[in-house]
């Protein structure tokens, strides 16, 4: 009974993925290795650092941020950036004040901005959003066993230019192998040695890829290692417990069981 | 019935005896933890106590989320995320939430399929059964709306696609649509309303849990054989029985600290591995997502919604004789409703006189054939209904069907049933009574 159990539990969680699992006409993802996957795998302080130079220079002359504090770039865990850096960085945005009714310079205390061109979604979540890599057969193996998800797909996607474009209705469509359907309206960003990395990381285009998609799941994710802390504590304890409530169980049982066994013979 | 006999509560002090006269709560409280329970009960009885952890897991943790949570089409899906990024520990509370109710589904399947196998819904447990029922229904609505909350893709466009099966009901339906959603469509009066029902739900569920814990306190507890405690003298029923404290309430709390191993490795290593991406996208009423799919708990369910399509020959017929009232969404909506229904007259479908699966060799295949039936769908829910899966979907429905409507009354009839234990003490010696009390004495019963 109990092995039809676990095995009944396994399907069902494995099923369960399934309903997370949105079917069609996906592209081809690549599988990354990063620093954050696993139960044990934290971020890369020094990657998010880069993967935010990579955001700030190229990424967000469209795309915004805005769910995402920016004093949150000093956070433990994150980018960790010292706390007069953050301020300084902060100045490179201007944000809309509802009391003075006016832009004004950013502080750390304000979220980064929305998108400047509406046709570039938000990217706070994004990581979180595209993870939906939960093949084969929608049984999210994938996502599972080699950690895939939407740090992958970022990756895919901005690695996944063919160099093709067309034309339709007045925009230009430009292919890649990892969006939906072939097609995106986002013009290639990255072409490699777009940025400077302060560290001396080669910056080809995968390297940036790499490392904005790292920082990406960082803006989506911020709490991830205090998490894995939090849970690792917590399993271990709860394993601790469960061995003592194994224990006593048994002892508490075995007059009753003796006490059977006695009767039969 | 009175239940099992056993010892009561004798108030000793004077304290004791002033407030027994007053409130019998203490005795309340000594009879329900020292009730009589069936010595041989196995793994499958663990379910309750999960259940009702989970409960008590989603208020607690949903009256704190609720305490910063803003119930308004602007500002929900931030006020999520402010509870994620700057709300003490509110990344935790929200990923217990959330995944409690995976936990709390993957325990409720468990402890129905348990009771279709071991027949605990048979006389003198049906009022149980009927509850039982009644909080599986009060737990999809307050999942359903819980999931409405946050305000992403899926809430959204889940909220219109559910409401809008009440639409199918003819003349009414789409009167009933708007007073539901309190306007035409899914929007601000809509999530407003669905906060305030998730709210109370929770609480509704947890006075009928609590009626489903007296019903089956009245009746004592099924077991795994299926034949009942002795109740001609207190000596007898203590063969069978154990009391609940402390012999259960440890054994439960060992299974329930198990599951929790797991349930917390899901928590802190992959929270999101159940959810649907797309809720992380705010609620856009001008974007449609490429496939709505529930939450994975529905899915068997609205597999069943989806099965009859205007192609299917019994769809026809309903439609032609009804001249047209009945069609396919409509119908689809009936069967997905039936399905449990059917399920809760079990009772009175199931003519075996015995009630333990163990015992019955015909009706074992089908139950497992039934389970089995019951993941397909989940996964046919899943998939968009294209090549194999709405073929599938009808078949996996039409067995649903058929074993409560015709295997449940016919098998009883036509199987022959294997021999069963005169008592639960002889099914418990016979489980443990071995000399060596070693190895197979940790095996629980079967
Ligand atoms: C010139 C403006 C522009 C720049 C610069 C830009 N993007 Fe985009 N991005 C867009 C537009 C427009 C879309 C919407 C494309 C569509 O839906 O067809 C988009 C879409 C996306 C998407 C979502 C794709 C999906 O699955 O819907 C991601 C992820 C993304 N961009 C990442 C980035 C990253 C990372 C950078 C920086 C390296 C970047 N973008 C730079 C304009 C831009
Ligand atoms: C039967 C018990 C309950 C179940 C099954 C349940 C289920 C759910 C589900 C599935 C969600 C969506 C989670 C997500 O994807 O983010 C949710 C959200 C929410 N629930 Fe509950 N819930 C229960 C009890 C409660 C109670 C008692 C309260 C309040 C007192 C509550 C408050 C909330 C709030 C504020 C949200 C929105 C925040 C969020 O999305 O995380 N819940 N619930």
């Amino acid at each position: 009974m109990m092995r039809k159990i676990t095995a009944t539990t396994l399907t069902v969680l494995a099923l369960a993925s399934g309903g997370a699992w949105a079917a069609g006409g996906e592209g081809h993802v690549e599988d990354v290795d990063f620093s954050f996957e696993g139960p044990f795998g934290v971020y890369d302080q020094i990657q998010l650092q880069r993967g935010l130079k990579v955001y700030t220079e190229v990424c967000s002359s469209c795309h915004g941020l805005k769910y995402v504090p920016i004093r949150t770039l000093s956070d433990e865990g994150g980018p960790a950036l010292p706390e007069e850096q953050v301020r300084a960085y902060a100045q490179n945005f201007e944000v809309w004040d509802e009391e003075l009714r006016d832009y004004r310079t950013a502080t750390p205390n304000d979220h980064f901005p929305e998108s400047a061109n509406e046709q570039a979604p938000d990217l706070s979540l994004m990581a979180k959003a595209r993870a939906g890599f939960h093949g084969p057969m929608g049984l999210g193996l994938n996502q599972l066993f080699k950690g895939m998800g939407g740090p992958e797909y970022i990756y895919s996607l901005l690695t996944g230019y063919t160099g093709e474009e067309k034309e339709v209705a007045g925009t230009v469509f430009y292919e890649n192998t990892a969006f939906p359907g072939g097609w995106i309206a986002m013009a290639p960003p990255l072409y490699g040695e777009d940025v400077e990395f302060d560290d001396g990381h080669p910056n080809t285009l995968e390297n940036e890829a790499e490392d904005v998609a790292a920082f990406l799941m960082w803006a989506a994710e911020p709490k991830m290692n205090a998490r894995k802390r939090a849970g690792f504590v917590g399993v271990t304890f709860l394993i601790v417990l469960t061995v003592l409530l194994y224990l006593t169980n048994k002892q508490i049982w075995a007059p009753v069981k003796r006490a059977a066994a006695r009767k039969s013979a | 019935m009175s239940g099992i006999p056993h010892d009561h509560y004798e108030p000793k002090t004077r304290f004791e005896k002033w407030l027994h006269q007053r409130l019998p709560i203490v005795a309340l409280m000594y009879d329900t933890l020292m009730i009589p329970t069936p010595k041989n009960l196995n793994w499958m009885w663990v379910w309750g106590i999960v259940l009702t952890f989970c409960l008590a897991l989603q208020i607690v943790t949903g009256i704190v989320l609720a305490m910063h949570y803003t119930p308004h089409v602007d500002l929900a899906f931030a006020s999520v995320e402010h509870i994620m990024r700057d709300v003490n520990y509110g990344h935790m509370l929200r990923y217990f939430h959330a995944n409690g109710a995976s936990l709390f589904f993957v325990a409720v399947y468990l402890h129905i399929f348990r009771g279709l196998y071991y027949g605990s819904y048979k006389s003198p447990r049906e009022v149980t059964w009927i509850i039982g029922i009644l909080i599986y229904l009060a737990m999809m609505a307050t999942a359903f709306m819980g999931y409405v909350l946050p305000w992403g893709q899926m809430s959204f466009w889940g909220a219109t696609v559910i409401t809008g099966l009440f639409g199918a009901i003819p003349f009414v339906g789409d009167a009933i649509q708007t007073w539901l959603l309190g306007g035409p469509a899914v929007d601000n009066p809509t999530l407003n309303r669905f906060f305030s029902l998730h709210y109370l739900l929770p609480f509704i569920i947890a006075a009928l849990v609590i009626v489903h814990i007296w019903a089956f306190h009245t009746t004592g507890n099924n077991n795994p054989t299926g034949v009942e405690v002795r109740r001609t003298s207190k000596e007898e029923a203590a063969k069978d029985t154990v009391p609940f404290w402390p012999y259960f309430v440890i054994k439960d709390f060992f299974a329930l600290s198990f599951v929790l191993v797991v349930f917390f490795a899901i928590v802190a290593f992959m929270p999101n591995y159940l959810g649907h991406p797309d809720n992380y996208v705010e609620a856009n009423p001008l974007a449609t997502p490429a496939h709505i799919v529930p939450e994975w708990y529905f899915l068997p369910f609205y597999a069943i919604l989806r099965a009859f399509t205007a192609d299917v020959w019994v769809v026809q017929l309903a439609n032609f004789i009804t001249g047209g009232i009945i069609d396919a969404k409509f119908f689809g909506v009936l069967a997905m409703f039936g399905s449990i229904l059917v399920m809760a007259l079990a009772p009175w479908l199931d003519t075996s006189m015995v009630r333990s699966g163990r015992y019955r060799p015909m009706f074992k295949w089908w139950f497992w054939l039934l389970a089995l039936d019951f993941l397909v769908l989940m996964w046919c829910g899943s998939q968009p209904p294209e090549g194999l899966v709405p073929a599938l979907s009808l078949i996996g429905t039409s067995y649903w069907f058929f074993y409560f409507l015709i295997l449940l009354p016919v098998l009883g009839v036509i199987e022959k049933p294997l021999p069963q234990p005169a008592t639960i003490e002889e099914d418990f010696i016979a489980h443990y009574g071995h000399a060596d009390g070693g190895a197979t004495s940790a095996k629980p019963a079967e």
